[in-house]
């Protein structure tokens, strides 16, 4: 009687450890990856870290809200707040407007000058061109964040609904 | 042969084919309008070669495939282009979609294609190709351009074809009646496919209660003497006709949920797909006309019609003596996963394999939706192994992640979930509205992933061109240093 309490009392014990291990996130490394996955990876920066990765780990370290990304919407405010065990909020309009619609880059080859200053702003080597030739945006590569508007100095570029696609 | 392995779930139902099967083939009636929508079937819509008022001939090609999956679209008779424009499309339930409209001059001239092909002497590359410039699109339902489709599993170690006469739904009897009266035809484009395809062998399923038809295959591959065919018999269960559960019911194989019957060595294709082509390859004529089933106790008389792509169903309504007083609603395909169509002022698209005009006694009114109350027939029913009563319960609020972990894009969307659900709660309805949700998640997360890597490779590359250029300056400076000393 007294074998069979303490076996079923030490295998109790063993699966509140095994859960409780699970519970929690086994480093920080992996709930920044956790963090990182569920950004779009715009990479713009509106979020005022320097990428995606960059605000991830702030909001890991506690040091940035869940309701920094305008890109990734509510959706994305949402799974973060349930990820961070936190209250959900919408998105904060000091951060910038939700995007209604996904929308790439387009320029305007007609008024392109060929300074590559566009080039040099992409986050993810999206427009193809080189000095003083021709520059274009790679539409399937475009993510949308708009760092290449304000170099520009002959203002060509425009955000557009992507190719196939109807606003 | 009996099949060895067992559909999974499934439903046996009334099939509903006695009244048109009756009868034997005839033409229906030809239609004074023609009206061929350009994006009839899968893939990109069909670009218009022609332009109003421009005389074509019957079989002469109106319109060539857009890029990527495409197909090539036929004038069904001779006569004179009207107007390329949007008109009522059944496949959008009546909404318009871009047609060409053909006004028949009742002359039927033929189109003098001058293609002379030796089939069995082309390779099967451009044996593809000529397939393509038939028109040929599955005509199973789907409307899969076949070329594209054979393109995908040329010669690869010799496929399996399995010619899918499994004409599984209620009320559908077209293949029924093209097995029992063309079975030749069916076995000349069963060849001309194990040609393109370099197939060693050639697998005829249908369903055990059609004996007329399997009697006529046996006579017309005895005909043919190829041993390489052979028919076999499947039980008649509702859904044994769909692609992914015939193929695991037949040859013992599962194709993989993200993938195709390629990536597993067989090709299927539906057994009016390969009359087509015979049509095309022996006779000359692109995919220009089909059979059609109209049935239902809302038509006078049922049949099955030879039919131009492009005829009013009204017109097949007529052919089959109109409708009856009981006739309540029109669908275009079966009762299980028939398309409602709001009028019959609509074309026959070369998907367009059944008209039920049902009365109540075919189709009962969905009664109010209740709670689900956890039963499981849903998921006992299920040819796809899929849990409905768990997409339903991921669908509110909407997890995409639990929804995708269970399958919702492998849902075939077959209704028998929705048949037996006691608390009458559309099912198919939902999934189908909830799939693009998850579609769109899902792509947005691999784009994710490639800007992801784009930013990490940029980042390395400017820090790499920075550490190279303080390089370059240090043994700059080191030079220097060494030039003053």
């Amino acid at each position: 009687m007294l074998t069979a309490l303490l076996i079923i009392v030490a295998l109790t014990a063993l699966a509140g450890i095994a859960s409780a291990a699970n519970a929690t996130n086994a480093s920080d490394s992996t709930l920044v990856e956790r963090i990182d996955a569920l950004l779009p990876q715009t990479q713009c920066g509106r979020c005022t870290f320097s990428g995606c990765r960059p605000y991830a780990e702030a909001v890991a370290r506690g040091s940035a809200d869940i309701n920094q990304c305008p890109p990734g919407g509510q959706r994305t405010a949402q799974a973060l707040a349930t990820l961070m065990g936190v209250e959900p909020k919408p998105v904060g309009k000091e951060f910038g407007v939700v995007p209604e619609y996904p929308a790439v880059a387009f320029i305007d080859e007609a008024a392109c000058i060929g300074c590559t200053k566009c080039i040099q702003a992409c986050p993810v080597d999206a427009i193809v061109g080189a000095s003083r030739a021709m520059h274009t945006v790679i539409a399937a590569e475009c993510t949308g964040c708009e760092l290449c508007i304000p170099p520009c100095p002959v203002d060509c570029i425009v955000m557009q609904p992507p190719p196939g696609h109807t606003h | 042969m009996a099949s060895r392995h067992a559909l999974r779930g499934g439903l046996r139902l009334d099939a509903h084919k006695q009244r048109s099967t009756a009868k034997p083939l005839r033409a229906a009636s030809i239609s004074e309008r023609f009206i061929i929508p350009l994006d009839q079937h899968s893939g990109m819509s069909a670009k218009p070669i022609v332009k109003p008022s421009d005389r074509v001939h019957m079989g002469q090609p109106i319109a060539q495939p857009g890029p990527g999956i495409s197909a090539w679209l036929h004038a069904p008779a001779s006569g004179e282009v009207i107007a390329i424009e949007a008109r009522p499309a059944p496949h959008r339930l009546g909404a318009p979609s871009p047609s060409i409209v053909i006004a028949n001059d009742g002359r039927d001239e033929r189109f003098a294609s001058g293609i002379n092909v030796n089939f069995e002497q082309l390779s099967p590359a451009d044996a593809c190709n000529h397939i393509a410039l038939g028109g040929i699109v599955g005509l199973g339902g789907a409307a899969f351009p076949t070329a594209n489709k054979l393109e995908s599993s040329l010669c690869e170690d010799g496929p399996r074809l399995l010619l899918n006469g499994a004409e599984c739904e209620p009320y559908i009897s077209c293949d029924d009646m093209l097995m029992r009266e063309r079975a030749g035809d069916i076995v000349y484009g069963a060849r001309a496919l194990m040609h393109a395809l370099c197939a060693k062998s050639c697998t005829i399923a249908v369903e055990d209660d059609v004996p007329e038809a399997v009697a006529a295959l046996r006579k017309a591959i005895e005909a043919a003497a190829d041993q390489r065919i052979h028919v076999h018999v499947v039980p008649s269960v509702y859904p044994a006709g769909g692609e992914r559960q015939l193929i695991a019911t037949v040859f013992g194989v599962e194709v993989p949920h993200d993938g195709l019957p390629a990536d597993i060595g067989v090709v299927c294709q539906n057994v009016g797909t390969a009359a087509a082509i015979a049509r095309w390859i022996r006779d000359g004529e692109p995919l220009i006309s089909r059979i059609v089933t109209v049935t239902g106790d809302g038509v006078r008389e049922p049949g099955n019609l030879e039919t131009r792509i492009g005829t009013p169903i009204a017109s097949l309504v007529a052919d089959c003596g109109g409708y009856t007083e009981r006739m309540s609603r029109l669908i275009m395909g079966g009762s299980m996963m028939g398309a409602p169509l709001p009028h019959d002022d609509l074309p026959v698209i070369k998907a367009t394999n059944c008209v039920v005009a049902a009365s109540t006694l075919d189709l009962q009114p969905r009664g109010p939706e209740m709670p689900c109350i956890r039963c499981g027939a849903c998921s006992q029913v299920c040819p796809a192994f899929l849990l409905p009563q768990q997409l339903h319960w991921y669908l509110h609020p909407y997890d995409g992640e639990q929804l995708n972990r269970h399958g919702l894009l492998d849902c075939i969307e077959c209704g028998c979930c929705d048949y037996v659900c006691p608390s009458q709660i559309p099912l198919v309805e939902r999934f189908r509205e909830a799939k693009p949700l998850l579609t769109r998640e899902l792509d947005a997360r691999i784009a994710a992933d490639a800007a992801r890597a784009r930013y990490h490779a940029r980042t390395e590359r400017l820090e790499r061109l920075e550490a190279e250029h303080r390089a370059k300056l240090a043994e700059k400076r080191g030079k220097r240093r060494e030039g003053h000393e």
